[in-house]
This record gives C-alpha cells, sequence and structure tokens, in this order.
C-alpha cells in the first residue's frame, strides 16, 4: 500500500499506545494523510484541487444539515421556509448562500480537478480505479446538486425538476413509467420534493464513503506527478505531512478567499432571479436554465435537433448527454500513449487546450437562449468532444512522438531547481 | 473441506458427483434471493403515484367565454391544459397542410371531436421536456406557424397543435374528453 521508506507511526503516549492496540483509527489516518504517506516531491499547485473538493463537501454537509434544520420539505411550505431562513434565522442568510455558491465552488474544484487529470494523464494504469470512482463521485454530484436545487420549489427548481425528469420519459415504451415514478405524480409535486429532500441529505454520504474508495485506490500505486514518471526511489518522494498539508493549507487559503468573496459580495451572482418566484405549474420562466455547472451537457442535450433514422431528436439528445460523461469512463483505454503527463506530449497538449475550449463554448451556448448560432454552434462543439475522445485521442496515441522523459523525478526536479553544488543525488536509485 | 468428503467416501454423493449438501445450498441462497427480490419490490413501488395523486378528478370546463382566436389555460391532472376556439382562417391554415409531411401526421378532424372542429382541447405541456408552451395568453408569442411555441427549446406548434418545428416529436397531447352540452366539455 505504501513505499517501503514510508515513516512508521510509533504512537508514543500510553493512551495512544494503548489505543493503537484495539483500534488503530490514528494509525489509518497517519498512513493515509500524514507524515506515513510518501508523496512524489514535486507536485505543482493543480495538485491541490483534491483536498479542496473534500473541503468544498465538508462546507457543503456543515451548512447543508443546518439548512435542513429550518426547511420543510413539503410543497406548501417549502418556498416560504427557505424565505424565512434567509430573512428571520439568524445567520441563515450566511448558510444559504454559503450552500448554494459552495455548490458552484465545489464544482469549480472538482472540474479543475477533473481537468489536471485530464492533462497529465492521471487515468492511465495503474490508477485507472481512481479514475472511474473519480467519475462515480461525479455523477453522484450532479444527482445531488440537481435534487438540491429542486428544494427551495421555485420557478427554476420547479421547471428543473420537470425538464430533467423529462429526459427519462424519452427513453422509449419504459420511459415515461419511469418518468412518473420518479417524481410520484405526473409531474413535480409534493411526493417529487419529499423524496429528493430524502436523497439529497443521503447522496453526499454516500459521495463522502465513495471519497474513501477513491483515495484508497489512489494510495495503492501513490499520487501521480507532473512528470507522470512513477516513483523509483526515496529520494522522489516526501511525507504529505507536513509538506502537502501545508501546500494544500495555503491552498485552501486561497479557496476560501475567492469563495467569500462571491459569498458576500455577489452571492446571487450564480443564480437565477427567476428563482426567487414560488413555483407555478402553469407558467414557464421564459427562459430555463439549469446552473451553470451543468451548461455543457444541457448544451449537448439541445444540440439534436432532427430525427436521425427512426430515432427520434429528444431521444438523441438525452442518449447524447448521458453518453458524454459515460464516455469518460472508457478514457483509460482510449488513450493509449504510454507517456502520461501532458507536459513531454506535445500533440496531445495542443488537444487539450482545445477541449478546454471545447467544454467552454459548449457551456456558453448551454446557457444561451435555445436559437441560432447558439444550437448550430453546440452542435458543431457537441461533435467535437466525441471526436476527441473516439478519434484524436486513440490517433495521437498512435502517431505522436513524445517529447524524451526525465529518468526520474528527482532528475527532472534539479533539471528546473538545482544547483551543481553539492547535490548529487540526482542518480535515480534502481 | 468438500473434497476431503468425497474422496473419504463418507458423504452421500450422486453418480455425477453432485452431493446432498451443493442441493441444499443452491436451494437455500436461492430461496433467500427470491426473498430478498420480493421486499425490493414494495420499496420500488411506493415510489410510484400514490392514491391520492391517482384519484383524479376529472376537469369539467365552461367554454362560453371563449371566443373565436380566444384560448384559455386551466388544469387537468395537476398540469396545464388549453382550449382554445380556433377561428375559421386557423382552421383553413391547418387544413391545408398535407398531414404527410408532418413530423406526428395528423389531421385537424383526428385531433377534435366530430362536427367541434372550432374546439382544439390539448396538454399544454410541450412533448419534448414539459415544459409549458406560450400562445394561449393574450399577446402571447404563438410561434411561426400561429399556434403555440415552447420558450424552453424553441418548439413550434401550427394551429391544429401540431409540432412543426424544433426539437418536440409528438403534437400536443390530446386528453380524453367529450362534449357534456354545447358550451361544457368533461376532461378525463
Amino acid at each position: 500500500m505504501s513505499f517501503p521508506w514510508a515513516e512508521q507511526y510509533t504512537p508514543k503516549h500510553p493512551v495512544m499506545q494503548w489505543v493503537d492496540e484495539k483500534l488503530p483509527l490514528p494509525r489509518l489516518v497517519y498512513n493515509a494523510v500524514g507524515a506515513g504517506y510518501p508523496v512524489p516531491r514535486n507536485l505543482n499547485y493543480f495538485w491541490n484541487f483534491g483536498v479542496l473538493a473534500g473541503l468544498a463537501l465538508v462546507i457543503q454537509i456543515v451548512t447543508g444539515v443546518i439548512m435542513a434544520m429550518h426547511y420543510g420539505a413539503n410543497d406548501l411550505v417549502a418556498f416560504g421556509t427557505v424565505e424565512q431562513t434567509m430573512r428571520d434565522v439568524n445567520a441563515g442568510w450566511l448558510m444559504r448562500y454559503a450552500h448554494a455558491n459552495g455548490a458552484s465552488f465545489f464544482f469549480i474544484v472538482v472540474y479543475l480537478h477533473i481537468f489536471r487529470g485530464l492533462y497529465f494523464g492521471s487515468y492511465k494504469a495503474p490508477r485507472e480505479m481512481v479514475w472511474l470512482l473519480g467519475l462515480v463521485i461525479f455523477l453522484l454530484m450532479m444527482a445531488t446538486a440537481f435534487m438540491g436545487y429542486v428544494l427551495p420549489w421555485g420557478q427554476m427548481s420547479y421547471w428543473g425538476a420537470k425538464v430533467i425528469t423529462g429526459l427519462f420519459g424519452a427513453i422509449p415504451v419504459v420511459g415515461e413509467p419511469i418518468q412518473t415514478w420518479l417524481l410520484g405524480g405526473f409531474a413535480p409535486g409534493n411526493a417529487s420534493l419529499n423524496r429528493f429532500f430524502s436523497l439529497h441529505f443521503l447522496l453526499p454520504f454516500v459521495i463522502a464513503g465513495v471519497i474513501i474508495l477513491h483515495i484508497w485506490a489512489l494510495h495503492i500505486p501513490g499520487s501521480s506527478n507532473p512528470t507522470g514518471v512513477e516513483v523509483k526511489g526515496p529520494q522522489d518522494t516526501v511525507p504529505f505531512h507536513p509538506y502537502y498539508t501545508a501546500k494544500d493549507g495555503f491552498g485552501a487559503g486561497v479557496f476560501l478567499i475567492a469563495f467569500s468573496i462571491l459569498l458576500f459580495f455577489a452571492p446571487n451572482f450564480l443564480g437565477h432571479p427567476d428563482n426567487y418566484i414560488e413555483a407555478n405549474p402553469l407558467s414557464t420562466p421564459a427562459h430555463i436554465v439549469p446552473e451553470w455547472y451543468f451548461w455543457p451537457f444541457y448544451a449537448i442535450l439541445r444540440a439534436f435537433t432532427v430525427d436521425f433514422f427512426f430515432i427520434p431528436a429528444k431521444l438523441l439528445g438525452v442518449l447524447a448527454m448521458f453518453a458524454s460523461i459515460l464516455l469518460l469512463f472508457f478514457l483509460p483505454w482510449l488513450d493509449t500513449s504510454p507517456v502520461r503527463s501532458g507536459r513531454y506530449r506535445p500533440t496531445f497538449r495542443k488537444f487539450w487546450w482545445i477541449l478546454l475550449g471545447d467544454v467552454a463554448v459548449l457551456g456558453y451556448c448551454g446557457g444561451a437562449p435555445a436559437a441560432e448560432p447558439f444550437v448550430m454552434i453546440s452542435q458543431i462543439a457537441a461533435a467535437y468532444y466525441f471526436a476527441h475522445f473516439l478519434i484524436i485521442l486513440p490517433l495521437i496515441a498512435r502517431f505522436e512522438m513524445p517529447l524524451p522523459l526525465p529518468g526520474s523525478i528527482t532528475e527532472a526536479v534539479l533539471a528546473t531547481y538545482g544547483k551543481t553544488d553539492g547535490e548529487t543525488a540526482a542518480v535515480p536509485a534502481e | 473441506m468438500a473434497s476431503v468428503e468425497q474422496t473419504d467416501g463418507t458423504g452421500p454423493s450422486g453418480e455425477d458427483g453432485v452431493r446432498r449438501r451443493d442441493f441444499i445450498n443452491i436451494a437455500a441462497v436461492s430461496f433467500a434471493g427470491v426473498g430478498g427480490v420480493a421486499v425490493v419490490l414494495p420499496l420500488i413501488d411506493q415510489m410510484n403515484p400514490s392514491a391520492d395523486v391517482l384519484a383524479l378528478a376529472s376537469t369539467e370546463v365552461d367554454l362560453s367565454a371563449i371566443q373565436p382566436g380566444q384560448a384559455i389555460k386551466t388544469t387537468f391532472r395537476s398540469q396545464p391544459l388549453f382550449v382554445r376556439q380556433l377561428t375559421a382562417k386557423e382552421i383553413a391554415e391547418a387544413d391545408k397542410v398535407d398531414p404527410a409531411t408532418l413530423r406526428d401526421p395528423q389531421t385537424l378532424e383526428e385531433r377534435t371531436v366530430d362536427g367541434k372542429k372550432q374546439w382544439l382541447v390539448t396538454m399544454g405541456v410541450c412533448t419534448h421536456l414539459g415544459c409549458v408552451p406560450l400562445g394561449a395568453g393574450e399577446g402571447e408569442n404563438r410561434g411561426e406557424f400561429g399556434g403555440y411555441f415552447c420558450p424552453c427549446h424553441g418548439s413550434s406548434y401550427d394551429t391544429a397543435a401540431r409540432i412543426r418545428k424544433g426539437p418536440a416529436p409528438k403534437n400536443l397531447e390530446v386528453p380524453k374528453y367529450s362534449f357534456t352540452s354545447d358550451t361544457a366539455i368533461l376532461v378525463g
């Protein structure tokens, strides 16, 4: 599970020795996120985002449990209790704004975490399971965020619930029964609101469980690093604590500053004014859009406007949207290049930037009205998204000539920062 | 264990080497499996609409106040219902279209009650993803085919509420209804 040179947990206090014999939980923590976990010495700041995502989850669970203390999960009172939390409950406004903006920040750090993995090839062997579990977490996050957005029972909540459950209605034959089953009625109503509340409360803890598996799977091969070259000896690593607890601590400070700026100065910047109108089943808001973090997928959903053979456009859009995420589960086997890091893959690197731009364009179109030119742009961008993973990546892996890799992490570090005097440990200990 | 039992000949084994214990094992696990599935059924079924949601009264709609060219928006099974009295011009426009060219081919006759062609009763639920189309209210955008227009993803319906453009796959649904008098319908 760890490198042989990892520091050993040796409790000195008799109480800690007693605990270690009965339940070695402190030992587990020490080996997982303490000095007992050796980490490559060259991690850059893009490696902060896993810990930051964990921090965001903690913020969401704390503020969310508090929100639940003041919330009434009933369609008659839900909207009112959220407004009451905002106006009457002590610091209620802070809890709600922190929870709503916390969701956005959770997605920001997770998207950075995912694109970090895409750039540095973190999904490649032997870390495929880490990637797959990460995608499971991402799917759970999307479900949780969607159901949470329904709870204030505003116009966007209601119509979001209707549109998203309508996606399942597109499935032939069983679609409508599934939609009715999900909603507990023919349209979103009290039954839907109650079950969404129950699941919205449950899923974050499921996410926490899968995060433990994600970290467990990561710790078997150990963390990747910006060179993509595996650890070869003790000189390539430093203990997680204090080196990366300190580095992550700094990252957490920056994260909290950015979070506070949005939370205290523009708490409604990422929201929709329509959600301050109570749900009305008889009136659709002029412009239904999901929260920004769903926009790229929403753009893919709307990109299909004509039937293809016998498949209706509606079903195609739904299939494409789900496929755009499911596709990522196959990524470790689509990108067959043995070189992990984009640093040593000149062609791959360019296409990574194009993909980033493509997803940004999809995001912009997903938030724009369903009209030209956005529909056509989303069609092109959606086609490119699939081409990137299904055609371009396998082709690059076959034809690209990677740059020479450094002999070891230490060699790469010393090539950048090392002085010729003194440091002679640049020899990889193989 | 199993191999010991078989080789020393103490276990009762059939001709093909299948032992009583194998049968008991499979039978017990199968029984527990069927029981497990039986328990899951109510756990899933509780999410289906409850009796009070299903016990939906049919809706009666009074048509007397609706002038030609006007529409009203009411509810049926907690979803919007559009009732429109078509003008002669709208009926002519709907009849002019060859149904074979439509995505969901239907004539206006098929979508209305015999002899009451001017009364168009449809659900106000876009067949794409369930938004309420515009066009029933006074002055709302009725789209380029003069019927209903869904603002969510741009589906346009014609004067017979048939899908003409955009992502929706079907015409606006016509619920079951009957005329109880010349100026009243019973939906459901």
